[in-house]
């Protein structure tokens, strides 16, 4: 691997204005924001050049790695800080800090009422330098700073506004649910040092060959449990819709285009491990499959605009991860979902921040309703996204998703087929909900009270928002024009035989097409032709009730972990008081008590000490004669 | 004369002796009766001498008379001290060792 | 020269001096105190530099008859464990100092006593550590009860001397059976060939398995209860509510440290083939406590008495990795020592802060400090995320150390060990979020923030946490060899990976 100086720039500069920002403290409240934007952009703009640096190598030749200094080194445990930039890591870069410096600039306007603006710069800077530590660290153990990392910062930012003791709650869930995640990797880095000696992605990737499918089989599964921490899928995804408790901005950037898809990278970086450890594999699909079910069912109960949002990037993440665990064939199309998600998300998101920044933070939309006149460039924007997570040609997902589809189709058999159905009904879902979300908040009438006067907001805002729209219309076709990623990505991954193709191209297309077409045409006759209520109707059916708790997820949790631990806590202070504790007491207790008993004999009379010492000779003699006898 | 004669003697007035510290209250008694034991036990003393023919015996009784007459001094003074605070020889009303 | 006797003389110097001053003149009596720890630091750092960190043998070694009947020396010398222990004590000596630079008023005797105490338990901190006969050891082990026993009575809160008569009778029990342990060691070494209390002669003994097991159960039992292990832990709680937050920080920080300090140079070093047998057992204990401190620490509604129990489950990590005879292990327990007593620290002061400005140590009367005292709420925060063992501080390095080396050679108890930190996210952010985020509660509107004083005493362990969290090398470079000297003493080798053909 070639060597490379300036890698550590990347996250120098962020982490740099992270450091800055929170130790100048309120001296820095006037200029703050514009230097954390700065060293934002100029780590995207040094991305470009390590971009520019590599397309001038051969393939071979392209990644490169840096050593910064000797980390952890104890007997054969060594782990150096070192970073490895590759056709994959560059991906992320560009992506983290474009959409990352994006959000910035938009923030300046979001944020521009809240003392606190530069505490949140700082924060974002923070999260931008862990998630490049994330995408560039060169082993498991790097990696894993990175990923503790931006878990921090996702956790100071939902918590953002904290004094909201709701708010302060989602912080602690999303840290503590993404804890069980970090263990998982604790435990693969673990099994991959005992049976393989090395955590190194290198390292491990040559050793991957000669070990056990057993081993690599354990490996992927806590590879796996971290990714569905992280990445909010099925069974860990509980925190995602609560940690839309931090700005929106927040959810744009961590909750929706970077953060929540580092499960995705794991996976896909981890590629070695995962295509010698079938059985693994075969897991990551089900928690893709079930996850991309689980949020779009989610998202066509949800009236919180970024409730939804987030449902919906559960479900897209569901795609993803359904992608990576199809093999070969699958990572290239999981990593390019992610990087149009990662624009036509952040910018519904940017858009729903727009709305709501417009309408005196109000996020249901049932309470939206004919905002198109009122926000022509935010509605425009929305639009595009809207039809990029749709899958409508030439749009961004239309390319994405449907690779996603027909992969799945193809990977054969029954599988195949269970695969390929339940991505099309998630499409077709997909379109029923983002319709949903896009009449209700744009046509129709306006149900908005009347203190309201929505407004367009200003060019900082919407310059991003338009931006990340022109990525949502060109990205997807950008990125599969000529198989421009699959061959870029190519030399990280496995060559593969051809697959039987179940199904043409074209008849996939065909069939995700008219799902979402039947999608998009329930939800208009649904909400589009009669008037809807400001307020949730409550005599629901039974499924919408259910949809609308998250599928129960959360009274699961409360039922089978949280009440039971909360009571096992409980037992065990008292035991530790009565018991453990009382043990020690009550020896204390036996010699006081033995104590006074015995200080009753000392009565204080010389006589009766005189017979007592005259009683004890006679018993001691009495004795020493029965003896001696 | 039986030599053991001597010893049934000396446990007699040993015997009185304890009895009498147990038994009697008034300080002054009591200590009598404690010379008592003392004097039984040097009788004691100098007769185990004769039987065994040396005079470790004699040595020992003389230190015993030594340590009685120093222990007469300071207990009688004691004795004194107390029933000039007290108005009092008897030994129960100086029960202040309970505590 | 005699680096090492220096070192313990300076701090008794300065007790003498702070004696030798009058009792009013308080603020004299805590500048000379902040002058001498100051200068034990110095003089630590430039013997540290000293120190050659590849060479196994004791260095710095003095040894002066003592009490020639017994055979009894004054004798000292230091390894890396040792070094990193001393280095560990005279650091936070300066720090505790300055930061409860007002936690002594108040007290049962005066402030000049207080820093007397402090200086004297200075000293022997230090002798302690360096101490290379059993006997002496023994003897500063014990004296070392005296100061924190009236440290903790004569200037805590609440029921200060009950906890002090607790943590005095807890310790003297194990004591004795050490005491009794070195007895018998003693006798031992005069049938072989001369009776002495030198560490290295002793560790040559020879004796039955059955001996061995009961003489390491005497020195263990005693580490234990120093070292709080599961189910002789009871005494921390109530001593760390009932001291002042300076004396709970030397308290967990450095004396704590003598018990897993004690495993590591006499258990495994006097009785290798005991501690084998009893391995199995002492992990358990470990794994117990490292689960149990943590859900106790999440039950406790009393802040200090939280923070005693997250340490609980911290010492149980060191435990492990002591005994899981690995060099990662062995060298993550050490580093563990070094980072534990920073952390613990960091949240000790902090805390104590807290608690003084509120005038309660519930964690409910807290609420919303983050807005009222933001500085404050940050260094808490900090040394929280600490004691969670976030990736890029210093205690995330000393326990995946030891849970990797741990997990080499005894994967379950690893495993268990690990869901520990998904405990340790709740100890820490459920006070987080109740003292520090939500509404303010009433009463808490005009809590100062941090004063200068303050800050200055907490910036060098929170650097030391953050830089020792990227840059552990310097550390580790001096610990590894004394660990793997260890192990390897012990015949035990590094798990070779088996690419999971077993």
């Amino acid at each position: 691997m070639m060597s490379s100086h300036s890698l550590v720039y990347l996250i120098a500069l962020p982490l740099a204005g992270a450091a800055i920002l929170l130790l100048a403290g309120r001296r820095s409240d006037k200029w703050g924001h514009l230097l954390a934007t700065g060293l934002s952009a100029s780590s995207f703009f040094l991305g470009l050049y390590q971009l520019s640096l590599m397309l001038s190598r051969s393939n071979e030749q392209r990644p490169v790695g840096q050593k910064l200094f000797e980390w952890i080194s104890v007997g054969t445990f060594n782990i150096d800080a070192g970073l490895m930039l590759d056709q994959l890591s560059i991906c992320f870069v560009l992506l983290i800090t474009g959409v990352g410096t994006l959000i910035h600039i938009y923030s300046i306007s979001y944020m521009s009422h809240d003392p606190d603006r530069r505490r949140f710069f700082a924060f974002l800077n923070l999260f931008i330098a862990a998630m490049l530590l994330l995408v560039l660290g060169d082993s498991y153990l790097n990696l894993y700073v990175g990923w503790e990392g931006v878990g921090l910062a996702s956790y100071l930012l939902i918590g953002f506004w904290n004094q909201k003791l709701a708010y302060a709650t989602a912080s602690k869930k999303a840290f503590v649910m993404n804890r069980i995640g970090d263990m998982g990797l604790s435990f693969a880095i673990m099994i991959a040092f005992a049976t393989m000696g090395t955590v190194s992605f290198t390292g491990v990737k040559a050793a991957a060959e000669h070990t056990s499918t057993a081993a690599l089989t354990a490996i992927g599964i806590m590879l796996l449990l971290a990714a569905t921490g992280k990445s909010a899928q099925f069974p860990l995804q509980a925190w995602l819709g609560d940690a839309m408790a931090g700005p929106t901005p927040v959810s744009a950037l961590i909750h929706a285009a970077t953060m929540v898809t580092a499960g995705v990278y794991l996976i896909t970086r981890s590629n070695f491990i995962f295509d010698a450890a079938p059985t693994a594999q075969l897991l990551v699909v089900i928690v893709g499959a079930i996850t991309l079910m689980f949020g779009a069912l989610i998202g066509t109960a949800k009236d919180d605009i970024k409730k939804a949002l987030a449902a919906s990037t559960m479900s897209q993440i569901g795609y993803m991860i359904l992608g990576a665990g199809l093999g070969p064939v699958g990572y290239a199309f999981a990593i390019m979902h992610l990087l149009t998600h990662g624009f036509f998300k952040a910018g519904m998101f940017l858009g729903a921040g727009s709305v709501i920044h417009g309408m005196n933070d109000e996020v249901n939309i049932r309470k939206y309703g004919a905002l198109r006149k009122f926000m022509p460039i935010t509605f425009a924007t929305f639009g595009f996204g809207y039809l990029a997570i749709l899958g409508v040609p030439p749009f961004a997902g239309f390319y994405s998703k449907d690779m996603i589809i027909e992969t799945a189709f193809n990977s054969g058999g029954i599988k195949g087929i269970i695969l390929g159905s339940v991505t099309l009904l998630g499409a077709g879902i997909t379109a029923f909900y983002m319709t949903r979300v896009m009449i209700l908040t744009f046509t129709g009438t306006s149900r908005w009270d009347e203190e309201v006067h929505p407004y367009e907001s200003p060019w900082l805002m919407w310059l991003p928002m338009a931006i990340l729209a022109v990525g949502s219309v060109t990205s997807g076709y950008l990125l599969s024009h000529g198989n421009a990623l699959v061959n870029w990505l190519s030399p990280l991954f496995e060559s593969h035989g051809e697959h039987d193709e179940f199904l043409p191209p074209m008849v996939v297309s065909g069939l995700a097409l008219a799902m979402v077409a039947i999608g998009v045409a329930i939800a208009f006759l649904k909400y589009s032709r009669s008037d809807v209520d400001a307020v949730a109707p409550s005599d629901v059916s039974i499924f919408t009730t259910i949809a609308r708790q998250d599928l129960m997820q959360d009274r699961f949790n409360e039922a089978v972990f949280m009440r039971p631990g909360q009571l096992l806590t409980s037992v065990l202070v008292k035991t530790d008081e009565a018991i453990i504790d009382g043990a020690v007491r009550g020896v204390g207790r036996a010699a006081m008590g033995t104590g006074a008993t015995l200080r009753g004999v000392q009565s204080g009379f010389v006589r009766s000490y005189a017979a007592l010492i005259l009683i004890g000779a006679v018993a001691l003699i009495a004795a020493i004669w029965v003896v001696v006898q | 004369m039986n030599a053991a004669n001597y010893l049934y003697l000396s446990a007699m007035l040993f015997t009185i002796g304890a009895v009498g510290v147990v038994v009697r209250r008034n300080a002054i008694v009591v200590f009598m009766c404690i010379e008592l034991m003392l004097n039984a036990a040097n009788l004691s003393f100098v007769t185990f001498s004769r039987i065994n023919g040396d005079l470790n015996g004699q040595v020992v009784a003389f230190f015993t008379m030594v340590v009685a007459a120093c222990e007469v001094v300071v207990g009688l003074a004691i004795i004194v001290t107390i029933y000039r605070s007290r108005r009092s020889a008897s030994v129960d009303d100086a029960s202040l060792l309970k505590r | 020269m005699t680096w090492l006797t220096l070192l313990m003389a300076l701090p008794l110097a300065g007790s003498l001096a702070v004696a030798a001053l009058p009792k009013t003149n308080e603020k004299l009596v805590k500048q000379t105190a902040l002058a001498t720890t100051l200068i034990v630091m110095a003089a630590t750092i430039a013997m540290a530099l000293g120190f050659q960190r590849d060479n196994v043998e004791l260095q710095f070694v003095e040894k002066y008859s003592w009490i020639p009947f017994f055979g009894i020396n004054y004798a000292l010398g230091i390894d890396g464990l040792a070094l990193v222990l001393i280095l560990m004590s005279t650091i936070l000596a300066p720090v505790v100092v300055l930061a409860g630079w007002n936690e002594s008023h108040g007290g049962r005797w005066s402030v000049k006593t207080f820093y007397i105490l402090i200086l004297v338990l200075e000293t022997m901190m230090i002798g302690v550590f360096a101490a290379t006969d059993v006997f002496l050891f023994y003897v500063i082990f014990e004296a070392m009860l005296i100061p924190v026993y009236f440290l903790i009575g004569g200037y805590g809160t609440g029921e200060r001397s009950a906890a002090a008569v607790k943590f005095l009778i807890y310790s003297l029990f194990g004591g004795l059976l050490m005491l009794a342990s070195i007895i018998a060691l003693y006798v031992m070494s005069g049938a072989q060939g001369g009776h002495t209390f030198d560490l290295a002669a002793l560790s040559s003994l020879e004796m039955s398995s059955t001996t061995q097991d009961l003489l390491f159960l005497g020195f263990f039992i005693a580490f234990a209860i120093k070292a709080p292990l599961w189910p002789l832990h009871t005494w921390l709680p109530d001593a760390a509510e009932s001291a002042t937050p300076g004396t709970s920080v030397l308290l967990l920080g450095v004396l704590d440290k003598v018990g897993t300090f004690g495993m590591i140079r006499y258990c495994l070093t006097l009785f290798p083939e005991a501690s084998k047998t009893f391995t199995p057992m002492i992990l358990v204990l470990a794994v117990i406590s490292i689960i149990y401190g943590a859900i106790l620490a999440i039950g406790q509604r009393d802040l200090k008495r939280l923070i005693a129990f997250t340490s609980i489950s911290h010492f149980g990590f060191i435990t492990m990795g002591i005994f899981a005879m690995t060099s990662q292990g062995h060298s993550g327990a050490t580093l563990y020592m070094f980072n534990h007593a920073f952390s613990t620290a960091a949240l000790f002061l902090v805390g104590g802060w807290m608690i003084s400005r509120r005038g309660s140590s519930t964690i409910a009367d807290f609420g919303g400090l983050q807005r009222i005292t933001p500085v404050m709420a940050w260094m808490f925060f900090l040394a929280g995320m600490s004691s969670l063992a976030l990736p890029g501080l210093s205690s995330f390095v000393s326990e995946f150390l030891v849970l990797v080396g741990t997990f080499t050679r005894y994967p379950a108890h690893a495993v268990i060990a690990t869901c520990g930190i998904v405990l340790a996210a709740l100890y820490i952010l459920i006070p987080v979020q109740k003292a520090l985020h939500g509404p303010t509660t009433p009463g808490n509107e005009n809590l100062s923030d941090l004063n200068l004083r303050e800050k200055i005493a907490i910036a060098p362990v929170i650097a030391i946490i953050v830089v020792l969290g990227f840059y552990p090398s310097p550390l580790l470079k001096v610990i590894n060899p004394a660990a793997s000297h260890v192990i390897a003493q012990l015949g035990f080798n590094d798990p070779v990976p088996t690419n999971g053909s077993k």
